[in-house]
């Protein structure tokens, strides 16, 4: 028993190899939040009264929240004051074109494997890259508005298109949600906005990519997403940040609108950084997606490839509004070390037909603790409605621990609700069977989880699918050997 | 090719191995029987490498090479195969993939090009169409909702592809029908060959009449008591191991 045990906790001993910091002037606003902060971000943003407003009622609500402890994490409590809001790399000017980008953020982005030059990118992938709190570049513009879409940072989008922001911020995740989503409405600094219009199949992935540079500083963004009628659009998003002894705090909002006929996949692949071995340092992130299926046939997929964070909180939700609309829900959440998640989603259906699915893979290694977490609500008036969950947990080493926690409120009668789950460890057994047949231990864990995680990974975009098995046997690596 | 001196290993504490001597020269095939709890199947995965068992004394040359101080994947990649009593599901898992993975394991050490998916593709059908495998198993997740004999099926059909130096049978019998016992004896009969030797650990004769040994050994206590040849088998088939432990 005993070596194979071992081997598993070295395994968990990787480096994080997305841990460099980057030495660029930057322009930090003093730590502490007060309705100062909020009004300076808004004003350093040039932003309409009306969203100013809405930050400071916002704030205002915010400071008579509590931060909720329902979930099944623990951690030090988080000292709001003893962070800076916004942070971001000086420029002389206005950027013009992606030539003037800082030298020392682009080379950072390319030393993340993220050119945002167009002519190194991946085909069939425009970017929009968020460095700390600000929108550094977004590539395929061009091409990408030759068809009407609309794919830029979220600051670009309430300058140019404040009726579609002000039309839909807000209408998925009201700024009353929940304590970190009220926060990031008083404070959030940037993101991605998306509008694709009537009709529109979108010609390539859409991709964001969020780097945390500066100390102390927490992360913000906001994503929305507008599919109107009968239009497509996949999206990814992926993040890092360097390797910091202080825990840093990254509170999200995304919001997905899909109408009538649309179709909006949302793909995250997640590896802020998960803190060292002893669970020092590692980022909190507390993220609030959902997205709305707000017409007759719509369809929403979440998938999520959680590798990184000290601490994750999240759950990716559909409101199933139209009916026959569709909610999907892709999981693969990684605890290793000290690292612990408390993750699923919620489906709410609402129309008649409606249909949802929820695979998640939670896996454990070191002392990671892994919850899932989801809500099936079948209302009343959703004749018909169908939900199929399926949780399985892996379990690496003797340490770790998954936990399961499905909600089910049905109202109406005609619904049909499967549940499945399951727990296995990753036996001493196959990973001998594997070295009998001459399989090295480490390739052996890696296809044994691999595996495990097939039904979330072949629901990723082709050229991220590889990139997220990669990152898996990462961090993953160490946890056996 | 395998020289066992001496060999004594533990479990949990527990005293199973002896102090075995066996001599397994290329070209030939031992059968390992014996009671329950002999400690037949541990001689088999002790050989193998498997972690649950210390080796408290003895030695092991596998080639001239000590054996015993290889790595279970570096045994398996010099030649040393076990077909399991129990085969291991890998959910997920493609049972192609991983035979692909097994076999470019097995070349990369020898200094050999790996082979690419066309040309693993087009070995595995040979061999399968040769052992009497569908295709469908291939496609399948390694193990996963195989039956019994699909399962000792998949496993002689690795060893086909792996070609091993050395090929330990454990118990490859438990649990077949008649019929399944004849496709997986006459897959291991099909690679016996002069440069191959093969261990068959069992606890019926009834193996033994379609896998011919050279050499039995019958194995009590942790020790072999008695060493002959296949006329060995008949006759504890007929007298049972009482005999032998009371002798």
């Amino acid at each position: 028993m005993s070596t194979s045990t071992e081997t598993i906790e070295q395994l968990a001993n990787r480096e994080y190899k997305y841990g460099f910091f980057t030495d660029v002037e930057s322009e930090t606003i003093p730590k502490g939040l007060t309705e100062e902060v909020v009004r300076l971000i808004s004003a350093k943003k040039e932003e309409p009264e009306w969203l100013l407003e809405w930050r400071l009622k916002a704030f205002r609500l915010w400071q008579t929240m509590k931060e909720p402890t329902w979930h099944n994490l623990r951690y030090e409590p988080i000292d709001y004051q003893d962070i800076a809001y916004y942070s971001a790399p000086k420029k002389k000017k206005v950027l013009n074109s992606l030539d003037e980008v800082d030298p020392e953020v682009k080379a950072t982005f390319d030393k993340l494997g993220i050119p945002i030059e167009e002519q190194k990118m991946l085909s069939g992938v425009a970017v929009d890259a968020v460095f700390d709190s600000v929108s550094v570049a977004t590539t395929f513009r061009e091409r990408l508005a030759g068809v009407g879409i609309i794919f830029c940072s979220f600051s670009e989008a309430v300058r140019e298109h404040p009726d579609l922001v002000k039309k839909y911020l807000g209408s998925v995740v009201p700024y009353t949600d929940n304590f970190f989503a009220t926060l990031n409405s008083a404070v959030f600094s940037d993101g991605s906005f998306v509008y694709i219009p009537k009709g529109v199949r979108c010609p390539m992935e859409l991709s964001t990519y969020f780097r945390i540079n500066a100390k102390d500083t927490g992360q913000f963004e906001r994503t929305l997403i507008i599919a109107e009628e009968s239009s497509y659009v996949s999206y990814l998003e992926g993040c890092t940040a360097p390797m910091r002894d202080e825990h840093q705090l990254h509170a999200a909002v995304v919001e997905l609108v899909a109408l009538e006929d649309a179709t909006i996949k949302y793909s995250t692949i997640q590896n802020w950084y998960p803190g060292d071995k002893n669970g020092k340092g590692g980022i909190y992130n507390f993220v609030t997606k959902r997205g709305v299926c707000a017409g007759n046939r719509s369809k929403i997929t979440w998938t999520q490839v959680e590798t990184g964070s000290a601490i994750t909180w999240k759950y990716p939700s559909c409101i199933l509004q139209g009916d026959h609309s569709i909610g999907e829900f892709y999981s693969v959440a990684t605890t290793n070390n000290w690292q612990q998640a408390d993750t699923g989603t919620k489906m709410i259906h609402m129309g008649k037909h409606t249909r949802s699915t929820i695979v998640s893979k939670g896996i454990s290694a070191g002392q990671g603790q892994n919850t899932y977490r989801g809500l099936v609500r079948i209302g009343k008036n959703a004749a018909h409605a169908r939900n199929y969950s399926q949780c399985d947990s892996m379990l690496i080493g003797d340490k770790c621990g998954a936990h399961t926690f499905p909600y089910l409120e049905i109202k109406n009668t005609s619904a049909r609700v499967e549940h499945e789950a399951s727990t296995s460890k990753i036996g001493e057994d196959q990973i001998f069977y594997c070295r009998q047949r001459g399989i090295s231990t480490e390739d052996a864990v890696n296809m044994i989880v691999s595996g495990f995680c097939k039904e979330v990974f072949r629901e990723l975009p082709m050229e991220f699918a590889v990139e997220a098995q990669k990152l898996l046997s990462v961090s993953l690596e160490g946890s056996v050997g | 090719m395998l020289q066992v001196k001496n060999l004594q290993a533990q479990a949990e504490g527990k005293e199973i191995l002896r102090g075995i001597n066996l001599e397994v020269s290329a070209g030939e095939v031992h059968a390992i029987m014996g009671p329950n709890g002999s400690g037949k199947s541990t001689l088999a995965r002790v050989l193998a490498g498997h972690p649950e068992y210390e080796v408290t004394g003895g030695t092991v040359l596998f080639e001239g090479r000590d054996l015993l101080e290889m790595e279970p994947d570096e045994r398996a990649r010099e030649g040393v195969f076990m077909a399991f009593q129990y085969p291991v599901e890998i959910a997920g898992v493609n049972n192609a993939y991983f035979l692909k993975a097994a076999l470019n394991a097995k070349r990369k050490h020898h200094g050999q090009q790996e082979l690419d998916a066309v040309e693993f593709m087009a070995l595995i059908r040979e061999r399968a169409k040769a052992l009497d495998i569908e295709q469908g198993m291939l496609n399948r997740a390694v193990n996963e909702g195989f039956s019994g004999g699909e399962k000792k099926r998949n496993e002689i059909f690795q060893m086909a592809l792996l070609e091993p130096k050395l090929a330990i049978l454990d118990e490859t019998d438990s649990g077949l029908d008649i019929d399944a016992l004849k496709i997986v004896s006459h897959g291991v009969n099909a690679l016996r060959s002069p440069d191959r030797a093969t261990i068959v650990v069992t606890h019926y004769q009834r193996l033994l009449n379609y896998i011919v040994p050279d050499y039995v050994h019958v194995l009590s206590a942790g020790r072999i008591v008695k060493s002959g040849g296949k006329e060995l088998a008949l006759e504890l088939e007929q007298k049972g191991y009482g005999w032998i432990e009371a002798a």
